[in-house]
């Protein structure tokens, strides 16, 4: 099997398949799911059984459709919040990176400082200020995980920048934005993408742990990190019920990566052959 | 014979590709050292000289693996050793002295410390003996206060202490068979001299076994007794160091014989004089915080003229390519361009500006975006600079390839396809695709194999008669400089101290610093290093030692 022109490695194809499911599941939960999000259906950790295969929740709330729409908003926000940060972070460190020391320090004692504080209590300290909406959640933990990728990406891109092909680019008077985009991104991109894969799934736990504390994503809406918490004390009774969203996370973590370390494979390849 | 000491046989070394294909670098290759003898390898790059170095070692590169033959230390097959008996053997009984000192020795120990380590790890010595036997050798290859020398730190020694450092190094167990990988490649032509005469001297003293690998003809034969000439992992040709040089039998020889040779004949008469003034450097200098690099330097280029800056690593040059191009500000002085000042820093000059200087650098790896196709990385300029239409940007794409003689398919490819020669020729097609009036040339071809450096020497001359740029042509390389200079500027810790002609320059009377460059050149004869030190003891004599950093102060005050 191909993808753009190059092979796909066994575990690549495992990958693109959860991701696919994923996504499908995800995007017709409305017409797959046999309840809806906040339905009581039963009695409160009702084991599996063949009209609930995934059992119910703390509340009796049907697990495999609470899945479902759960994913919707965890996978989305996840994506967006990884993207989010990726750009800012990206384009940061990249500037730190290819003008001039004073603007490099400027940023990055920006970030130092942001850093300097536990993410989680920064988070909380802004999401309880702002209040608790989507949009804000989304440009918090953005913002705070930027500081993250400004700091990989300035460090790449400082190895990249002393290369001749930039001073090539320079001498020939190329802007600042042209050489961030044609000459250092191409060449920083492996361990970007690398960080990407982490990234996303810490996002994804990330908004959990602020669902946990109730600054998240507000209930009765469900989402997997917030599944997990919300069950977590079945697990003294034997239960499955908070296994099942974990392994949810689990499994689209893996299936993340496994596309990455594929696309890692291609684009690390010394010549690039057979693009 | 009795005192026969590695006998290789029938080696084979292949390296298995990512793909899993099996590759061959080195087939076939016999091979005997007796005691006291130096072996010469030559070759281009990729015709197996490291790996064959490396073998007599039993040591293969990640990657590698030795498939095949015998090769037998004392009679022994050490391929048939156990891994233990193999690094009982590996540092003590064969060392091997790499190309780089500078990245082979710790900074953060003493040159003690790591000399002395083997030895003792090996338990031959007690530390306190290591450290004798270490300032023994440190004075056998006359190094400067032997005692002491070994208490400095990798960085507080020149670069030529530090490879004779790692000679002393290797010699630390007195091996039988010392493998010197390009041991002066990275060195300046003056210090080459003091590190060729104490590897030759320590070998003949020790009579140490030894295997010489380099590039460069002229090198080898002044310390090795036989040649072997390499291509392709294969041998070309084995012979004493006297018949290889005067009577190669085979073609691919006589070609690496008369490429260096075709450098020592002594320049044409002085060129006619070209256009008008095109670059003008006027009392110019440069700092890094208080270290002065550049003290003013007055010259200039005319068009069409190729002006050779050369000098020994840290004479500047290569500031005063940055301060021309921009990527440096002056700290005083001035640069002239088709008779308007410069301005000094690369943001304040104008496009068309940037556009009439071009740079070629050392490195083509490094010079070319890997990710980036060929078709981008000629077609940049074209849209930059004149804003063509694709149609056009494409043609002439094309027609830049065929310039530089490359099939017009590579326009597909990307710099990881090519090989260097193809690499450097794609930057020289990139830097004149602006149209420039000045192309700055950074030591563009001594990254390269002698056959492909001569190549690029010819394309670029044949490029300036075709377009009539002007070069400025920076290089350590006299033979280069006496191809394709029309004027020489000799630099010396900053300063220009001879400029002129290259007949002028190139001619008595030197100035006394350009005649040690000149003398320190090596020669295809073999007694050339022997002449070279005798002169050099005779003037020693007189007024103290002529070489090195100490004696470059003398020079550039005087006359």
């Amino acid at each position: 099997m191909r993808l753009l022109g190059h092979r796909l490695s066994g575990g690549a194809a495992v990958g693109f398949a959860i991701i696919l499911a994923n996504i499908v599941a995800i995007s017709f939960a409305r017409w797959i799911a046999p309840y809806g999000e906040a339905d009581l259906v039963g009695d409160v950790w009702a084991p599996p059984s063949g009209a609930d295969w995934l059992g119910l929740d703390n509340l009796g709330r049907d697990m495999f459709s609470r899945l479902l729409f759960g994913g919707q908003t965890s996978v989305s926000l996840a994506l967006l919040i990884t993207a989010l940060s990726f750009s800012l972070g990206i384009v940061m460190g990249f500037t730190a990176a290819t003008t001039n020391r004073w603007i490099d320090a400027a940023l990055s004692r920006l970030v130092d400082i942001i850093m300097a504080i536990p993410q989680l209590i920064l988070a909380l300290m802004v999401l309880s200020v702002l209040g608790t909406s989507i949009p804000v959640l989304i440009g918090t933990i953005a913002i705070l995980d930027s500081t993250r990728v400004f700091r990989l990406s300035r460090a790449v891109a400082m190895n990249i920048t002393v290369m001749e092909y930039v001073e090539a680019a320079r001498l020939r008077g190329e802007k600042l934005w042209w050489i961030m985009r044609r000459e250092v991104l191409p060449n920083a991109l492996p361990p970007l993408i690398a960080e990407f894969g982490l990234r996303f799934c810490f996002t994804l736990l990330f908004i959990a742990s602020l669902s946990f504390l109730g600054l998240g994503v507000q209930p009765p809406e469900a989402d997997w990190g917030s599944m997990v918490r919300d069950n977590a004390t079945a697990i003294n009774f034997g239960g499955i019920a908070p296994l099942v969203p974990a392994a949810a996370i689990a499994l689209l973590t893996i299936g993340v990566n496994l596309v990455v370390d594929w696309f890692l494979s291609i684009h690390g390849r010394a010549h690039g052959e057979g693009a | 014979m009795t005192d026969e000491i590695l006998r290789i046989t029938d080696l084979r070394i292949a390296a298995r590709t990512e793909e899993g294909e099996e590759k061959i670098l080195v087939q076939g290759i016999d091979l005997t050292l007796h005691r006291g003898e130096v072996l010469g390898l030559i070759g281009e790059s990729g015709a197996g000289k490291s790996t064959i170095g490396l073998a007599a070692l039993a040591y293969a590169r990640p990657g590698c693996t030795i498939i095949g033959g015998e090769i037998r230390y004392a009679g022994t097959d050490i391929r048939t050793l156990s891994r233990r008996e193999r690094r009982r053997l590996r540092g003590r009984r064969i060392a091997y002295v790499a190309q780089s000192a500078a990245a082979s020795f710790n900074p953060a120990k003493s040159l003690y410390r790591q000399v002395c380590e083997m030895p003792v790890r090996h338990g031959l010595m007690s530390y306190a003996e290591a450290k004798k036997a270490a300032a023994q050798l440190f004075a056998e290859l006359d190094l400067p206060s032997p005692e002491t020398f070994g208490e400095r730190y990798p960085h507080q020694v020149s670069g030529g202490q530090l490879q004779r450092a790692m000679v002393a190094m290797a010699m630390s167990c007195r091996p039988d068979i010392l493998v010197f990988d390009e041991p002066t490649t990275a060195l300046d032509v003056t210090t080459q001299i003091e590190v060729l005469a104490a590897i030759r001297k320590l070998v003949r003293d020790h009579r140490t076994a030894g295997l010489y690998i380099s590039h460069d003809l002229a090198v080898v034969a002044q310390v090795a007794q036989r040649i072997m000439v390499l291509r392709h992992g294969r041998m070309v040709e084995l012979g004493e160091a006297a018949q290889i040089l005067h009577e190669p039998r085979e073609e691919y020889t006589r070609r690496l014989v008369s490429v260096r040779a075709a450098a020592a004949p002594p320049a044409e008469a002085a060129v006619a004089e070209r256009g008008e003034r095109l670059l003008e450097l006027n009392a110019l200098g440069a700092a890094y915080g208080r270290l002065r690099v550049l003290k003013d330097v007055t010259f200039s280029v005319r068009r069409g003229e190729t002006v050779a800056v050369v000098g020994e690593s840290g004479s500047g040059k290569s500031t005063l390519a940055r301060v021309v191009c921009g990527l440096r500000e002056p700290a005083g002085g001035s640069v002239r361009f088709r008779g308007e000042l410069l301005p000094p820093t690369l943001s304040l000059r104008s496009r068309d500006q940037l556009r009439r200087i071009q740079m070629i650098y050392q490195m083509p790896d490094m010079a070319l975006n890997p990710r980036q196709r060929v078709s981008e990385i000629l077609g940049r300029p074209l849209s930059f600079y004149f804003g063509w239409p694709r149609a056009k940007v494409t043609a002439r794409v094309e027609a830049l390839l065929r310039m530089i003689d490359l099939p017009v398919e590579f326009a597909a490819r990307r710099p990881g396809e090519l090989s260097g020669g193809q690499k450097q020729r794609l930057c020289i097609a990139r830097a004149l695709a602006a149209e420039p009036d000045l192309v700055i040339c950074d030591e563009v071809t001594s990254a390269l194999d002698p056959l492909v450096a001569e190549e690029i020497l010819k394309l670029l001359g044949r490029l300036r008669d075709e377009t009539g740029v002007a070069y400025l042509f920076i290089t350590h390389d006299l033979g280069t400089v006496r191809r394709i200079a029309d004027r020489v500027a000799v630099m010396l810790q900053g300063a220009v101290v001879a400029e002129g002609p290259l007949a002028q320059v190139f001619s008595p009377p030197y100035h006394p610093y350009t005649e040690a460059l000149l003398a320190s050149v090596p020669e295809m004869r073999l007694d050339w290093l022997d002449d070279t030190l005798r002169r050099r003891a005779g003037r020693q004599g007189a007024e103290g030692p002529v070489i090195g950093a100490a004696a470059a102060d003398r020079f550039a005050l005087g006359t």
